[in-house]
């Protein structure tokens, strides 16, 4: 089943995906939304607030399974997420959430990844002691630990201080990078999508699909103000030539 | 301060018991000194641990079942309508129905055995615990549900991290309400068709009017349930809940 060589990408290719409003019609979110993602790299979705990129997620990660069309995940199938919420258990401390999501990691794994997120001194302490950015860190501790063949994040780095944000954005890059999982992430920024993503795919207005894929040459790599402006001004271009 | 003010409280109940007993005649309402020498020599002679183990033994042994089957229902109503929709008329049914008849009806179908005695009261716990812990599964969290989901957390994982600890305020309640029920119900089971127990014995000494062995029972009874509660309830309260963030 695996292409030569490689391992299996992900495939997305959704005819339809409407829901029931609570007077009786269907609204359609997504229609026709068609992408694949090549195994061991970075996508982002970026689109409007509202264009159905949480459904997609969750019909992604197996949640929604009332949809038309088909998904194949990944090798094994085994998914990491970050949900748009830190979706933590309350009751468990941080080191049991992360174990629990993720029961085959080894004690060496949690130690590494703790430190490379900033967690070490919280490990005894329970969500409800944790601010928001911690316990974004602790939902990111999890998926990674997972060692998924798939990582999606909802928009992980919401409602964070620009610091917290660009220093976890960084710490991502590097693990994804090292470990070339195979990574989709959503996001509102288009410099988040610059600076994380192999590619970035950008999404129409509800009912949504891809209007355009841009690939970024040399990702999660250092670059000038003037690069980045080019990039910018590719997407721009893209979308314009699109509206007309 | 509170154990001060627990005791001043204890203090004048057993005042009031004293004057009571003063106006009313040691016949009636024997003093605290006579019903603590007849609780004392039950103690000696064996007694009082034979019957208190027997209603204790039937009290566990009820209340078990009717938790564990009241979990298990509770959290099936709650999750599905169906279900709920199903199950709803049986649950008034049984909610409604005196405690009495329950017991003379097991006695009646099973003749005056243990098993009839156990079912009877765990039947009549039932249904206060299966509309309790309805209410907490109906509470529960989706999303919580959809992160297990997406983690492939095994069913028992599920169980013992996400669904439990849900549950634990509303478990909490039903034990709460359950030992005090139950204990009341198994003493009326005892009374009808048991040779041995509290109950049991009370009812003997009602035949002979002799109050102050069913104050002695009555009284050794209630100290070890506030035993239980105190030393087996809290504590287990108070682990469950350690992770609620405490007010400054
Ligand atoms: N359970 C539901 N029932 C009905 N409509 C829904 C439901 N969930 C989402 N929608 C609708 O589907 C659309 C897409 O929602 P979705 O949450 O996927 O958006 P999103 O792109 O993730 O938005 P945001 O960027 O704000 O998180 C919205 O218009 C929303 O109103
Ligand atoms: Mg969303």
């Amino acid at each position: 089943m695996s292409p030569a060589g490689g391992l299996r990408q992900l495939d997305v290719s959704i005819k339809g995906k409407s829901y029931r409003s609570a007077s009786g019609g269907a609204i359609e979110v997504l229609r026709e939304l068609a992408f694949t993602l090549k195994a061991g790299t970075v996508g982002a979705l970026v689109g409007p607030s509202g264009c159905g990129k949480t459904t997609l997620l969750r019909i992604i990660t197996g949640l929604d399974s009332d949809y038309t069309g088909s998904v194949h995940l990944p090798d094994h199938g085994k998914l990491g997420m970050v949900f748009q919420e830190p979706r933590l258990l309350p009751w468990r401390t941080v080191e049991q959430n992360v174990r629990l999501g993720a029961p085959e990691a080894t004690d060496a794994d949690l130690d590494a990844l703790f430190d490379a997120l900033g967690l070490a001194a919280h490990r005894r302490h329970f969500p409800g002691e944790l601010s928001l950015g911690q316990a974004r860190r602790v939902a990111l501790a999890r998926a990674f630990a997972v060692k998924p063949d798939l990582l999606v994040l909802d928009e992980p780095f919401v409602s964070l201080d620009a610091a917290l944000a660009k220093h976890l954005q960084d710490e991502l890059a590097v693990l994804v990078t090292s470990r070339r999982i195979t990574t989709l992430i959503v996001t509102h920024s288009i410099d988040e999508a610059i600076g994380l993503a192999d590619r970035v795919f950008l999404l129409s207005a509800s009912p949504a699909h891809v209007i355009a894929e841009v690939p970024i040459a040399r990702p999660r790599e250092p670059r000038t103000a003037e690069e980045l402006a080019k990039i910018h001004r590719e997407i721009a271009r893209v979308l314009g030539k699109l509206s007309k | 301060m509170n154990v001060a003010s627990r005791l001043f409280s204890l203090i004048l109940l057993v005042a009031a018991w004293y004057a009571g007993s003063e106006v009313a005649g040691e016949r009636m309402l024997p003093g605290p000194q006579t019903v603590a020498l007849a609780l004392w020599d039950e103690a000696r002679s064996g007694a009082l641990a034979f019957h208190l183990g027997a209603t204790l033994l039937r009290v566990t042994v009820a209340f078990v079942i009717a938790m564990a089957l009241g979990t298990a229902l509770g959290v099936w109503m709650g999750r599905s309508r169906l279900a709920d929709r199903l199950a709803d008329p049986w649950l008034v049914a049984l909610l409604n129905l005196p405690a009495l008849v329950i017991i003379v009806l097991a006695y009646v179908w099973a003749g005056l055995t243990e098993t009839a005695a156990i079912v009877a009261v765990a039947l009549n716990k039932l249904p206060n615990a299966i509309v309790t812990v309805r209410e907490g599964a109906r509470a529960l969290d989706r999303e919580l549900d959809e992160m297990a989901h997406v983690f492939r957390m095994s069913r028992w994982v599920r169980l013992r991290h996400v669904l439990i600890p849900q549950l634990a305020p509303y478990l909490a309640a039903a034990t709460r309400s359950g030992l005090s029920l139950v204990w009341k119900i198994v003493l009326i089971v005892e009374l009808l068709g048991r040779p041995n127990g509290v109950g049991f014995e009370i009812g003997i000494a009602f035949q002979l009017f002799d109050v102050t062995r069913i104050l002695a029972y009555a009284i050794a009874f209630v100290l070890v349930m506030l035993a239980i509660e105190t030393f087996l309830v809290q504590p287990i309260e108070r682990h469950v809940s350690r992770w609620r963030p405490k007010a400054a």
